[in-house]
Formats: C-alpha cells, sequence, structure tokens
C-alpha cells in the first residue's frame, strides 16, 4: 500500500492516530523522508489551507490537521536531522513590544511548520532589536510579527526601520499581521507583506522567500 | 456599595456556538464531532479554571477627567472625551478570569492540542467581556437601588487601548482603582495581567450620549466597528 496518499488523507482529516500509524508505516518502509514530509505531511496541510481558503472548512478543523500533521512531523523529526533536509526556509515569529496576545501569532507559526518551514517563535512582547537579533541569529529569511493593539503597532515600524539600517546581509523581508493591521498600514511602514489570515500569511511567506 | 463583586465561573460560562463563533465559525454550521468535543471540553476547562473576581469603584466626574488625560498621549478627539463630561455617574472598573487559564492556554499549544487551546482562548475571552457586563450591570443596579438611574439613562463601558484613549491610560485608572485587590497587575508596557482581564470606565446617562457615530479621525484605522454595535444594543434595551 502506498502510504504517502494515506498519509495526506489522515492529516487531512486531522487523525493524529492514523497519522502516526502511516508514519510509522512510510518510515519502516524505508520510504525516502523527503518525500514522506513533502508529498505526505506537507501536501495533507496544503490541502488543508486550500479548503480554508476556500470557506469549505473553518479554523477548527484546520487546528485539528496541525495537530495531526505535527504527530508525524515528530516521528519524521530525527530522519530529517539525519538526512540533513533543510526546511522550506526559517521565519522568526513574535508578537510585538507591548503586546501580550499571541494566539494568532500561534496559528501562524502552526501554518508554517505546516508548510515545512523552521519557526522561531520568540513568543510576546518581544523588543525590535531582539527580533533582529534572532533573525541574524538563525540566518532567518523572514521576521513575522503579530499585534493586536492599534497602540503597540508603531512597534512593527520600529523593527522594519531598524532592519533597513542594517548590513545588506543582515537585511530580512518582513511581513506582518494582526487584527488591527492592513495592507495599507504595511506599505505605509515599508513591511515587504501582509498576512490577512494565517493561511494568507503562509502564502505570502513563500512570496517572499522566492524573491529571496 | 460593596466594590468587590462577587461572581462564580457559571455565570459567564459562553456556550459552545459562542466559543466556535469566536473561531470563525458562522452560528448554525454544522461541525466535525470531534470539533464540537473540543468545544464543550474547553468550557470544561474554562469552569474548572477560571476565578472570576472584579472591582468597582465610583469616581467623580473631574477626578476621572484627570485620569483620562492619563499621560497626554490620548487621540485629540475621542468617543469617551465627549461622552464623559456629559455623563451623570462613572465608575471605575476591573475584572479578571484569573491567570490559571491563560497557563492551561499555553500548555495545551506546547503540547500541540491547538484546536482545543484556541477555543479556550476564545471561551475565556467571551467570558472575561460577559464578566465585564456583570461589572456594568453591577454598577447600574447599584445606581438604581440608590434612585440615582433616571428613566431613559443607559450605562456603557469604555477601556484604555481602544477608541482612541491610550493604552498609557491604565496608569492612572490602576492607582486609583487599586486592582491589586483582585489580583490584576500591569506589566511595564501597560498590559493587564493576568491577559483575561478587562478595565475601564462604566459611564452613566441620557442613552444618546453614548450613541456616537464612528467618524472620529482614528475611526479609518478600525477594522471591527465593534462601537456600533455595542450602541446598537445598548439602545436595543
Amino acid at each position: 500500500m502506498d502510504t504517502l496518499p494515506e498519509i495526506r488523507k489522515s492529516v487531512q482529516l486531522g487523525y493524529s492516530e492514523k497519522v502516526a500509524e502511516h508514519t510509522m508505516q512510510a518510515i519502516d518502509g524505508a520510504v525516502d523522508a523527503q518525500r514522506i514530509l513533502d508529498e505526505g505531511l506537507i501536501a495533507g496541510m496544503t490541502l488543508v489551507g486550500e479548503q480554508f481558503k476556500a470557506h469549505e472548512i473553518f479554523l477548527p478543523d484546520v487546528l485539528m490537521a496541525a495537530k495531526a500533521m505535527h504527530t508525524g512531523l515528530d516521528l519524521l523529526q530525527p530522519l530529517l536531522v539525519k538526512e540533513g533536509i533543510p526546511p522550506q526556509g526559517k521565519v522568526v515569529i513574535g508578537t510585538v513590544q507591548g503586546d501580550l496576545h499571541d494566539i494568532g501569532k500561534n496559528l501562524v507559526g502552526i501554518m508554517l511548520k505546516g508548510a515545512g518551514f523552521e519557526v522561531i517563535d520568540l513568543g510576546n512582547d518581544v523588543t525590535p532589536e531582539r527580533f533582529l537579533e534572532a533573525a541574524a541569529e538563525h540566518e532567518a529569511n523572514v521576521i513575522g510579527m503579530s499585534a493586536l493593539l492599534t497602540t503597540t503597532m508603531p512597534a512593527m515600524k520600529k523593527v522594519v526601520e531598524l532592519n533597513k539600517r542594517g548590513k545588506p546581509a543582515q537585511v530580512f523581508k518582513v511581513i506582518i499581521g494582526g487584527a488591527p493591521v492592513s495592507e495599507s498600514f504595511a506599505r505605509e511602514i515599508g513591511a515587504d507583506a501582509y498576512g490577512f489570515d494565517a493561511a494568507s500569511a503562509v502564502d505570502r511567506v513563500k512570496d517572499l522567500i522566492c524573491e529571496d | 456599595m460593596n466594590e468587590l463583586l462577587n461572581v462564580t465561573a457559571e455565570q459567564v460560562l459562553p456556550d459552545v456556538a459562542a466559543v466556535l463563533a469566536g473561531q470563525g465559525v458562522p452560528p448554525g454550521t454544522g461541525v466535525a464531532e470531534d470539533v464540537s468535543a473540543a468545544g464543550k471540553t474547553s468550557l470544561e476547562l474554562l469552569k474548572k479554571h477560571a476565578v472570576p473576581a472584579g472591582i468597582v469603584r465610583p469616581v467623580a466626574r473631574d477626578v476621572f477627567a484627570e485620569i483620562y488625560r492619563g499621560e497626554g498621549r490620548n487621540e485629540p478627539h475621542t468617543p469617551v472625551g465627549d461622552i464623559f463630561p456629559r455623563g451623570e455617574n462613572l465608575a471605575l472598573f476591573a475584572v479578571t478570569l484569573g491567570d490559571r487559564v491563560g497557563q492551561i492556554i499555553k500548555e495545551l499549544f506546547g503540547s500541540n492540542d491547538f484546536a482545543l487551546g484556541a477555543m479556550l482562548d476564545s471561551a475565556a475571552s467571551v467570558a472575561a467581556d460577559r464578566l465585564a457586563e456583570l461589572a456594568e450591570r453591577y454598577f447600574a443596579d447599584a445606581l438604581a437601588g440608590a434612585g440615582k438611574l433616571a428613566p431613559g439613562s443607559a450605562v456603557l463601558r469604555y477601556s484604555p487601548g481602544y477608541c482612541g484613549w491610550h493604552i498609557t491610560g491604565q496608569e492612572k485608572l490602576f492607582e486609583h482603582l487599586e486592582p491589586g485587590k483582585i489580583g490584576v497587575s500591569l506589566n511595564e508596557s501597560h498590559l493587564m495581567q493576568p491577559l483575561k482581564s478587562v478595565s475601564g470606565v462604566i459611564i452613566s446617562g441620557p442613552a444618546e450620549i453614548h450613541d456616537f457615530c464612528n467618524t472620529y479621525p482614528l475611526c479609518g484605522a478600525c477594522k471591527t466597528g465593534e462601537c456600533r454595535r455595542r450602541i446598537r444594543g445598548l439602545l436595543a434595551k
């Protein structure tokens, strides 16, 4: 039996136990780890993302699928490390200084991991300097910032300004999001992209990395 | 009037539909069994771990004017700035669900139980808002009991961090309210801890003082239009 479609389907349906079972079968059957990741787990989450964007399913369904995906990913991780398979890219994320609301940021992190990115989550109330230090330290491709309060949005501008003052090799792409944030605000402060929701944030990050 | 609210978790628990609505699921939409089960579990967790508490303290209008001025960082023209001078009775308030709920949410996300964590977060947000509504009602009842609520009066709450009342306004509000009594404090960024807390001012007066149009300069950046929903709800009472 080809286990990859089974993994995809089980991720899509949010069946964690089935994902674990089929992922183990694939590993035991010596299926290439990169294929298990790309054609099984990530492909399953991609379908989920498409369904979410088409309003066919809702956030809880996506999160159930993400849990299932992570179950498989945890089993696969040692193989990925052993075989030196790189992530799709690295993204440093956090909620900006002054803001403690991190659910939205967490959702973006979950979706990014589901799409095969390595996510460095700095948590909430993150200073502008910390965003840039972490991005440099982890050689990230993208910095993702979230804010829930209008009063904390100026902190995003600060990060963008500090980033642009950096050495060329240490200037990172920046994506912003959060309830009060808009596309026009992103343009106004010079951010590279705006994520309307977690699913679109993943698409924008992919675009930014392709431009990189 | 006793300043401290006596509230149980049951009094502020939302229903599963409200939790799902917080997750973007429209009312009446059929959901998978495991999603519905997670919604119910989130409410059980909230009931078990929420420790609701609240404090309401009447404040004179001139004292509130000083509190509202805060650190001078409000927008120049705001709804609260126009409403409170016409208010008849004002009270400061703070409510909280306690810090355990926030810890449980973090733990759920840490163990990859994302759906349950997000649902508990939604449930707690709705519950905190209901708790603030109870504080508002508590003040209204106290006014009515003292014969200070004239016919046609309406009571509505406003919070720093919204509608041009700068978040730094929390500092003066906290100085006067002392919500440490219910375990709420401010961090360096003027945000409340525990996170699932609400603070602000409750203003009573003729209903029309609360009926403002969302045409203030600051309204252009607002994506929620939440004020209109609240005003409609108030005027419908």
